[in-house]
């Protein structure tokens, strides 16, 4: 069934009769793809959005009723799915009328979750010009009767909207109440417009943000970091995935901060109070003593939290350790013979390891200091675009744990994203523009995007920005993990990108779900014919993630493409693709 | 008919009237569909919404993990889709060979582990889209199939376990499967799908389903038999039931014909309502077959194709009456039905422990709680089972109240199985209360798509207050039929229980009190959306009224009508009332 949009430009109503459908909802509830509403592009001027949250269709039905009605008053409105509803929207909706259910034991309807959510959220708008009213189903057998039309009621005042009429909450036999409800409504949504006729051009465009405020702000940077709050936290790997990778939201709001597709967010980390701990009760030090630091004079325990690197063992501070200690099996380590050996001391190894085995009686805390290295900002690929969500920068973190030498160990920086998930904290923030690593400035280029693993972070960006510039370029994805099941990063999205045909090609590389590995690069070479034809036609080739390994078989895979499809040898294939890369046609940011 | 009833099935109507199903089915170039495409498909563990109507009539059922489907909406992950599988096998019996086949194929490809059905067979869950041709060709393999186990057809047909009379039941079962296989659709489309036959094309394509064509049934179909004095198929929740009459000498003269019965309703919706079938005749064992398909063909050609929640032919009857129903069957089959002739239900439930058959042979009757054979860490039933049909040369037969039957156990035999039986501790009266022993419970979370309570991993623990409640009483040894269905659909058939349960949100229930102990009688609802403490306020005052107050011998269905507790349900219109 189509959804129905009623304005000025288009009407297009239900291929069958709501009832003879109804009955078979029961039935699709479950299915992915409902087919209940394809809502169209939006009409360029709708006064009045009718927002549904349904399960069963009662709220749909009547949401349809309702536009239908409204046009009939000659106010254009349209009716939409709150499952389809773009949340960024909302700051320049000016009417609003919300219809819902309540399912569960006192939840919003399944498709409306995350709005409903959405609206619950620190990220949630002010709403100052809003007008609206709610109209709430229920079931009065429930305990909590209408409790999702409740929630929207309060939380559109909250955030600073008006109420232009009150709720009705309807029980099962809700079709009078309900009739009578939208007929009053409308009649004071009518009202208001014929009092102020600009709303009836319907909702300005979107607004990116508040300026005013957002162009006074200071400019943060490396030296005057931003404490950026943790506006969400979540897993991305679903349950049983070897990996745990995170999708994490701070919030840039004040900051004044910008950034481009492509750019880095550089962050400030704390190592774990228990390392610290650790190492403490190993030297022996105490927590209160005074040192002096790049950053001033602090306690000895908050230097090592956030001033120096205090797991990660560097060969300066093993060489600074032995001169001091005099161990001569250190010593010897060191050696340039020996760098093997050293490599494989270091693997896998903490500071903290060091000072058990070799200890120094007489080390000072100032002089241990200085031997550490400052705890360098680390660096994650930014998965947004600032014009899609602004005032917001979203990470994607792989969290580093491991076993080794009897503990187990947590890299710093993605471990402290990973268990920050209380909301509200801050972490010191500043953006790094990366100038070699960005979209075609033709919207209408084509673009492949090659990021397994985290390395799909960017292209998440890449996407939103596209599709919010309403960029006309085919893209085309190569994305591998583990396992589809529990390994598909952002998988809900690119099934969206892709139903939208903003996503033209999507090929998978799942290394563990067949007895033989299968990478990204192995996925490039079975659409080797396609990936040239696309080269030809002028495509951007971006590779992003694992530089050790993925990238150099990303770029090999790419030379024996150009040399089997373009029938050149294969020095004229190699200097096809380094001429990419000189006309920046072929990016990488890989680490 | 009477002058207002549309005849909502007549295909005359333009197909774009009737309900989308019709134009799927009609499109899908008889149950073709994009099944084989979509099975390839990388990016989703899922299949089309329009592949799935079909995939059901070949026995699979899209569905997703509901316990994770918030966390993984949350995490940007699609649901965590899978597919249940059923089998087609009629009476539910099957072979200790065929056992040994499906209990590997549960460990390999699905959750590991079987589910004894309310109809006789056996159900696979989580089975991953990559998985599901291997698993179907692995049951091919084990000489059975899953055609027609859903889907708008005739599905499983089930008959009485009874392990008493042998010769009985062999007749039926040998019915049954030319029943099943006479209704199966005949189209080649699972052979193609699943099994890599080659299309053979064919220029007769209006032949392909002689008894369906191109639409099928408005809606799903079931027939089964049942042999009194047990009713454990539940004979009149089936659309189509045969009631086995014996001549004088004791051998089946035929059987009486029962139509109409159906369980599913909706909530808030006084149209639906649950029916027990109305007998309307008997037929000779030789007749069974045609009778079966006349039927069939009048509610292919009479039920709404509109709206699927009127579709049953529970409604068909209802909507042009009885008499209608008995002459447009003596029409199509040229004659009618002689008179019904007398029989009686004792009960319907399933009489566990050892029984020795006519021929001489043992039967076990095995309790399998809620139908659910699984390895638990006090349980080991999925390792016994397999152990037992290692050794067991007779056959399996499941119950329509998910119990199963360890049929034909020679005399010498019979110790083996004991010791296996109580190797793995599976010995159930020991175990069990009668109380327990009478219950069941559907499937619901976390697999059932139409789920709204826990059903089958909640019973188990409120039968267990109850059992509490019913010791006070002084009725521990007291048999009461307790079902639970998660939701108003009624896969228990809960409301022919003398106590019913049907899920309305998390944690909460419909009450239904007074059904019929042998399935003669319709419950009545007693209590709406409530909770374990009202449930159980609600039914310790009146277990402990029927202890002291009850006739001999009366069950709580007839005691609870007797005490004006609930009104008594004479039909299903009367339900809502
Ligand atoms: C497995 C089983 C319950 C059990 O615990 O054993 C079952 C399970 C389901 N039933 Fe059922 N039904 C099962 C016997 C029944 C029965 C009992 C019977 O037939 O004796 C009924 C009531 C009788 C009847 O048909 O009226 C029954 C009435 C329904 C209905 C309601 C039909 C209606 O007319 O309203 C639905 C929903 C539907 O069809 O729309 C349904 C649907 C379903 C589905 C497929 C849910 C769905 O449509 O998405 C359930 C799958 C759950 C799962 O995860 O396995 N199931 N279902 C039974 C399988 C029987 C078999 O082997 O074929
Ligand atoms: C340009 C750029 C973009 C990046 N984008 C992202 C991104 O989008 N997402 C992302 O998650 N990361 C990204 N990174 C990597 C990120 O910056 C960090 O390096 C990473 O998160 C690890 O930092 P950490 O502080 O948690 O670990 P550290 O405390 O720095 O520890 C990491 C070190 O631990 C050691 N180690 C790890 N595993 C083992 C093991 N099994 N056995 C022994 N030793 C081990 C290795 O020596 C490794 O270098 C990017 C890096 C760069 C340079
Ligand atoms: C599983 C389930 C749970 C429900 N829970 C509640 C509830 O907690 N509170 C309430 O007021 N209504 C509840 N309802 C009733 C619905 O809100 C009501 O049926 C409504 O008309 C459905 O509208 P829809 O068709 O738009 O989904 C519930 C319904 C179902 C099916
Ligand atoms: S009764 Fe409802 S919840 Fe239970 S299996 Fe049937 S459809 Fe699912």
């Amino acid at each position: 069934m189509e959804g129905v949009i009623i304005g000025p430009e288009r009407i297009t109503m239900p291929a069958t009769s709501v009832k003879a459908s109804a009955s078979s909802r029961t039935n699709q509830k479950h299915q992915p793809e409902s087919n209940r509403q394809v809502e169209a592009e939006r009409p360029t001027a709708v006064a009045l959005t009718i927002l549904y949250g349904t399960e069963t269709g009662n709220a749909q039905q009547l949401a349809e009723q309702a536009a239908e009605q409204a046009q009939q008053r000659g106010l254009s409105a349209r009716a939409i799915d709150m499952a389809n509803y773009k949340p960024r929207e909302l700051k320049a909706e000016r009417l609003l009328m919300i219809v819902t259910a309540t399912h569960g034991e006192g939840d919003p309807p399944e498709p409306a979750q995350p709005f409903h959510e959405f609206l619950h959220s620190r990220k949630a708008p002010a709403l100052k010009h809003l007008r609206f009213a709610v109209l709430s189903l229920g079931d009065s057998s429930y305990e909590h009767f209408c409790q999702t039309g409740k929630d929207f009621d309060a939380q559109l005042e909250t955030l600073g909207g008006t109420r232009l009429a009150d709720r009705v909450d309807c029980d099962v036999d809700y079709e009078d109440a309900a009739e009578a409800w939208i007929e009053q409504s409308l009649a004071r949504f009518a009202e208001i417009v014929e009092r102020e006729p600009e709303l009836r051009q319907g909702a300005t465009p979107a607004v990116a943000s508040e300026p005013a405020q957002a162009r006074e702000a200071p400019a943060y940077d490396k030296k005057n970091p931003f404490p950026a709050e943790i506006l969400e936290n979540v897993r991305l790997t679903g349950r049983g995935s070897a990996k745990e990778t995170r999708h994490v939201e701070l919030s840039l709001e004040g900051s004044g901060l910008r950034f481009e597709p492509g750019d880095i967010l550089c962050l400030a980390p704390r190592n774990r109070p228990e390392v610290v701990d650790a190492l403490l009760a190993a030297t022996g030090f105490s927590a209160s003593e005074l040192v002096d630091t790049r950053s001033g004079r602090m306690s000895l325990a908050e230097a090592l939290a956030r001033e120096y690197e205090i797991t990660t063992l560097t060969p300066p501070f093993l060489k600074a350790y032995a001169q001091c200690g005099g161990h001569a099996s250190l010593q010897a380590l060191l050696e340039p013979s020996n760098r093997e050996k050293l490599n494989d001391y270091i693997w896998g190894r903490h500071v903290i390891d060091v000072i058990e085995q070799f200890p120094v009686p007489d080390l000072e805390p100032r002089g241990f200091v200085e031997m550490l290295r400052r705890l360098p900002a680390r660096e994650y690929s930014i998965a947004s675009s600032f014009e899609a969500n602004p005032d917001e920068v979203h990470l994607t973190v792989a969290a580093v744990r491991y076993h080794s030498h009897g503990r187990d160990r947590h890299g710093v920086a993605s471990t402290y994203l990973a268990d920050l998930t209380e909301p509200g904290t801050q972490i010191p923030v500043y953006v790094k523009p990366n100038k070699t690593f960005k979209l075609p400035a033709d919207p209408d280029t084509p673009i492949i995007m090659i990021g397994p693993g985290t390395g799909v972070a960017p292209f998440r960006a890449f996407m939103q920005h596209r599709e919010y510039d309403e960029a006309r370029g085919r893209n085309w994805l190569f994305f591998g993990e583990q396992r589809f099941r529990t390994d598909f990063l952002y998988q809900t999205e690119w099934q969206a990108w892709l139903k939208q045909r903003l996503l033209h090609r999507i090929d998978l590389a799942f290394s563990r779900d067949q007895s033989q590995k299968v990478y990204v690069q192995d996925r490039m070479l079975e659409r080797s014919r396609e990936l040239f034809a696309w080269l030809e036609e002028g495509a951007h080739v971006y590779v992003c993630g694992d530089a050790d390994r993925m990238a150099p078989d990303v770029h090999r895979a790419l030379e024996t493409i150009v040399h089997r499809e373009g029938g050149v040898s294969a020095e004229r294939a190699t200097e096809y693709v380094k001429n990419l890369q000189r006309e920046k046609r072929y990016q990488r940011d890989v680490y | 008919m009477s002058d207002n009833d549309t005849d909502y099935g007549n295909l005359s109507q333009p197909l774009d009237q009737l309900h989308p199903n019709e134009r799927g089915k009609v499109k899908s170039n008889y149950l073709r569909g994009t099944i084989a495409e979509g099975l390839t498909g990388p990016v989703t563990g899922a299949i089309s919404e329009a592949d799935n109507n079909l995939t059901k009539f070949h026995g699979i059922y899209m569905q997703d993990d509901r316990d994770l489907r918030d966390e993984r909406r949350r995490q940007k992950l699609e649901p965590a889709y899978q597919f249940m599988i059923r089998l087609r096998m009629p009476a539910g019996v099957c072979t200790p060979e065929q056992w040994l086949k499906l209990d590997e194929l549960a460990r390999t490809h699905a959750n590991g582990t079987l589910r004894i059905t309310t109809r006789q067979t056996f159900q696979f869950h989580g089975v991953l889209k990559g998985d599901l041709k291997p698993t179907m060709q692995g049951i091919h393999q084990a000489l059975l199939d899953t055609i027609a186990a859903c889907g708008d057809d005739n599905r499983g047909v089930v008959a009485s376990a009874n392990p008493h009379q042998s010769a009985l039941h062999k007749q039926m079962h040998e019915l049954a499967k030319q029943v099943s296989n006479h209704l199966r659709p005949q189209t080649r489309a699972y052979h193609e799908i699943w099994l890599d036959e080659q299309r053979v094309a064919t220029s007769d394509d209006d032949n392909v389903e002689p008894i369906y064509g191109k639409t099928y049934l408005p809606r799903k179909f079931k027939i089964g038999f049942a042999a009194p004095p047990t009713n454990d198929v539940d004979i009149f929740s089936q659309d189509l039931g045969f009631i086995a009459i014996a001549d004088e000498a004791g051998e089946l003269a035929g059987f009486n014909v029962c139509v109409g019965g159906g369980m599913g309703r909706t909530d808030n919706d006084d149209r639906t309502y649950p029916r027990l079938a109305d007998v309307i005749g008997f037929c000779r064992p030789d007749q069974v077959v045609d009778v079966a398909e006349k039927i069939v063909t009048i509610q292919r050609d009479h039920g709404n194709r509109v709206d699927r929640s009127q579709a049953r032919m529970k409604y068909t009857i209802d909507r042009f009456g009885l008499d209608w129903f008995k002459a447009e069957l003596a029409n199509r089959l040229g004659n009618a039905l002689e008179p019904a002739r007398d029989y009686t239900f004792t009960h319907n439930g399933d009489r566990y422990g050892w029984v020795q058959g006519e021929g001489g042979n043992w039967h076990y009757t095995l309790f399998i709680e809620n139908g659910r054979v699984r390895d638990r860490d006090d349980l080991p039933l999925m390792t016994g089972l397999r152990e037992l049909a290692r050794i067991h040369t007779g056959e399996f037969r499941l119950t329509c109240n998910q119990n199963l039957i360890i049929a034909n156990v020679s005399e010498q035999a019979r110790s083996d199985v004991d010791v296996l039986l109580k190797q793995y501790r599976l010995h159930n009266t020991t175990h069990h209360s009668a109380l327990r022993l009478n219950s069941m419970a559907c499937v619901a979370f976390p697999t059932c798509g139409l789920a709204m309570a826990e059903s089958e991993r909640y019973l188990p623990s409120l039968i267990g207050k109850l059992e509490t409640v019913m010791e006070e009483a002084g009725l521990a040894d007291d048999a009461i039929t307790v079902r639970m269905s998660g939701c108003p659909n009624g896969c228990s058939r809960p409301y022919i229980a003398e106590i019913g349960f049907t899920g309305r949100g998390p944690g909460k229930y419909n009450v239904y009190l007074g059904g019929g102990f042998q399935g003669q009688r319709l419950n009545r609802l007693y209590l709406e959306n409530v909770g374990e403490e009202k449930i159980l306020d609600a039914l310790t005052p009146l277990i402990h009224q029927y202890a002291r107050q009850r006739l001999p011998g009366e069950p709580f269905g007839d005691f609870v009508i007797r005490e004006g507790i609930v009104r008594e349900v004479t039909t299903g219109k009367d339900f809502n009332t």
